[in-house]
């Protein structure tokens, strides 16, 4: 009893603390979202106020639209991403199959090879990776983006699959077998469906570095029709640099769909990241 | 005994089709180019003719004066980055984790949430969000400053070459922080119960079981976020680009290995780009964060393995 009030003060306390993050975390972005909604005296004027009747305008999202080629930038991204995520997934699974399934020689070493993928990062190889899309001719190509994509997900798609393949009952999969269902039936209809948390898991993480990168669309395909929308986002503001309006807006274009998916999945996300330890 | 050989034959063809495309472009598209950007590290290019110099890149990067000066800069401001990141971003993580953990916490998972929001967000994103907000322009850091009465501290953070460093620095742990706070929560969550009860009933609890009883069982969770932390700022490029220009200014002092790497490679204003510079700077920074992987995995990660339960 005597403790009573000390603790609801502590608990106070850790509100306060939370809380007081929370804001830092949340304000600038909030702010961004706010003033795209503002007509260009009050983005100055008043900043940290919610947009009133008076104040709101759609300027900048009129600028952005009949300048800029949002939408075909953000389907450019929604091909990369999803294009991306079909392969790692698809041929993450398979080969994380195969490393637990089957006893082979080198099965040790091809599980280290892939494992390096994990630690080091793919952007060092850039220079040999533009000659080579130079050679191929897949410069400005949305493919040269889901293939280097693919690469750079796939080690830790593999490392994380594997360890789920491992969960899933021999005795199911030997019961297919003895049934007559070939290696490929086995893991397509057996398998597969068991570990879709996981796929479920590895997607979400392995989409953001996807829609979030600057540094291979920047390089590989920077011209207008293939651009994503990270990168079509900076060039407009590079050049609608004084247009507070514009750039306000260009902002909440970009922000809102990724914004959108993490709140729809955000609980899905944070167990994988905590890998089942949050209750 | 042909039933069981064409058995066994067909077995391992299963094994290769699953294999081999995950393997094709995984070595096509990663660990080729990473070996051939090594190898054109000891090549330079005279008239369109390549020829083979051995380290002499090395030398010129590390030692001539046209270059030693800009990657030794770039090679200070990567530490820098690093270091301040080590500094507020695992604190604060690991302070917030703790205070997540507290039991039967109320509106848990809504803290949770936000405080991850930024890390899902795009560095052009971060990076011109943070550039409006403190720019003198538009007057909202200042007005926020004069709200907490702390508007002398106010200046062009990003603009002055002695704070541009630190403050972008800040933007990226702002960004990340929800990494940390992710892993250590999970850390502290998979401590045992009765590990907990066994210090209460010794008399441990509130900051004393923190610090004496929790930090040295996270230790290992502290170590894969150092690791973390460590590859992904030897390799940052975007925030800095973005909010500071390929040219990291202002006069360089933002300047890092990424963006000096893509200077080079592909030239700005009047320099043109080398492919072959590129390459030796691309091999320092691999070697530089395989050492320092290699160092965690079987120095570090080995020693604090035997603490686990």
């Amino acid at each position: 009893m005597r403790q009573a009030p000390i603790f609801r003060m502590r608990r106070a306390a850790v509100h306060t603390l939370l809380g007081g993050y929370t804001l830092i975390a949340i304000l600038p972005v909030l702010l961004i979202v706010m003033n795209s909604f503002k007509d260009r005296k009050a983005i100055f004027n008043h900043p940290l106020a919610f947009p009133t009747p008076s104040s709101f305008s759609l300027i900048g999202y009129e600028t952005v639209l009949k300048q800029g080629d949002f939408l075909s930038y953000f389907q450019n991204s929604l091909i990369v991403t999803v294009g991306s995520l079909f392969f790692i997934l698809l041929f993450g699974a398979m080969a994380s199959f195969a490393l637990t399934e089957y006893r082979f020689r080198g099965n040790v070493f091809l599980g280290l090879f892939l494992a390096l993928g994990v630690m080091v990062p793919i952007r060092l190889g850039t220079i040999a990776i533009l000659e080579m899309m130079a050679k191929t001719g897949l410069v400005n190509s949305l493919f040269a983006l889901i293939l280097v994509y693919t690469a750079q997900g796939l080690p830790l798609a593999c490392f994380v699959l594997s360890e789920f393949m491992r969960t899933v009952s021999a005795d199911l999969k030997n019961a297919g077998r003895v049934d007559g269902l070939s290696e490929y039936v086995v893991f397509f209809r057996l398998v597969l469906p068991l570990v879709r948390p996981a796929m479920a898991t590895v997607a979400i993480f392995s989409m953001i570095p996807v829609w979030n990168d600057l540094w291979f669309p920047l390089i590989l395909a920077p011209a207008e029709g293939t651009k994503t929308i990270t990168l079509g986002t900076q060039v407009f503001i590079g050049q609608f640099v004084t247009n507070w309006n514009a750039v306000l807006a260009a902002l909440t274009l970009s922000l809102t769909p990724v914004l959108v998916l993490y709140l729809i999945f955000s609980r899905q996300l944070i167990r994988g990241l905590t890998a089942g330890a949050v209750k | 005994m042909t039933d069981s050989t064409t058995y066994r034959r067909a077995r391992r063809w299963h094994i290769l089709v699953f294999l081999a495309p995950a393997l094709l472009v995984y070595t096509v598209l990663m660990v080729l180019p990473l070996a051939e950007t090594l190898r054109l590290s000891l090549y330079t290019e005279t008239e369109q003719v390549r020829s083979f110099v051995g380290f002499a890149n090395f030398t010129v990067l590390f030692g001539d004066p046209r270059w030693a000066q800009t990657f030794w800069n770039a090679l200070g401001n990567n530490v820098q980055f690093f270091l301040i990141h080590m500094a507020v971003q695992n604190p604060v993580g690991i302070a917030l984790a703790a205070l997540l953990s507290v039991p039967r916490l109320r509106g848990r998972s809504a803290y949770r949430t936000t405080i991850f929001m930024p890390t899902m967000l795009s560095f052009v994103v971060i990076g011109f969000i943070w550039k409006l907000i403190l720019s003198p322009l538009w007057g909202v850091a200042p007005s926020l400053l004069a709200a907490i009465g702390l508007k002398s501290l106010f200046g062009p953070w990003l603009g002055q070459e002695h704070t541009a460093l630190i403050a972008i620095s800040l933007v990226s742990v702002w960004q990340f922080i929800g990494i940390p706070m992710m892993l250590i929560y999970a850390a502290l969550l998979s401590i045992p119960d009765e590990v907990i009860e066994a210090a209460e009933c010794d008399g441990v609890s509130g900051l004393a079981q923190f610090w004496k009883i929790k930090l040295p069982l996270i230790l290992p969770a502290i170590g894969l976020i150092s690791i973390l932390t460590f590859v992904a700022n030897f390799n940052a490029f975007d925030l800095i680009y973005v909010s500071q220009g390929a040219l990291a200014g202002p006069n360089f002092a933002t300047d890092i290995l990424g963006t000096f790497l893509y200077r080079t490679f592909f030239g700005h204003q009047l320099q043109l780009g080398d492919q072959h510079m590129g390459a030796t700077i691309a091999t320092v920074m691999f070697l530089i964060i395989l050492s320092v992987v290699a160092f965690y995995l079987l120095v570090i990660h080995r020693r604090m393995r035997r603490y686990q339960f």
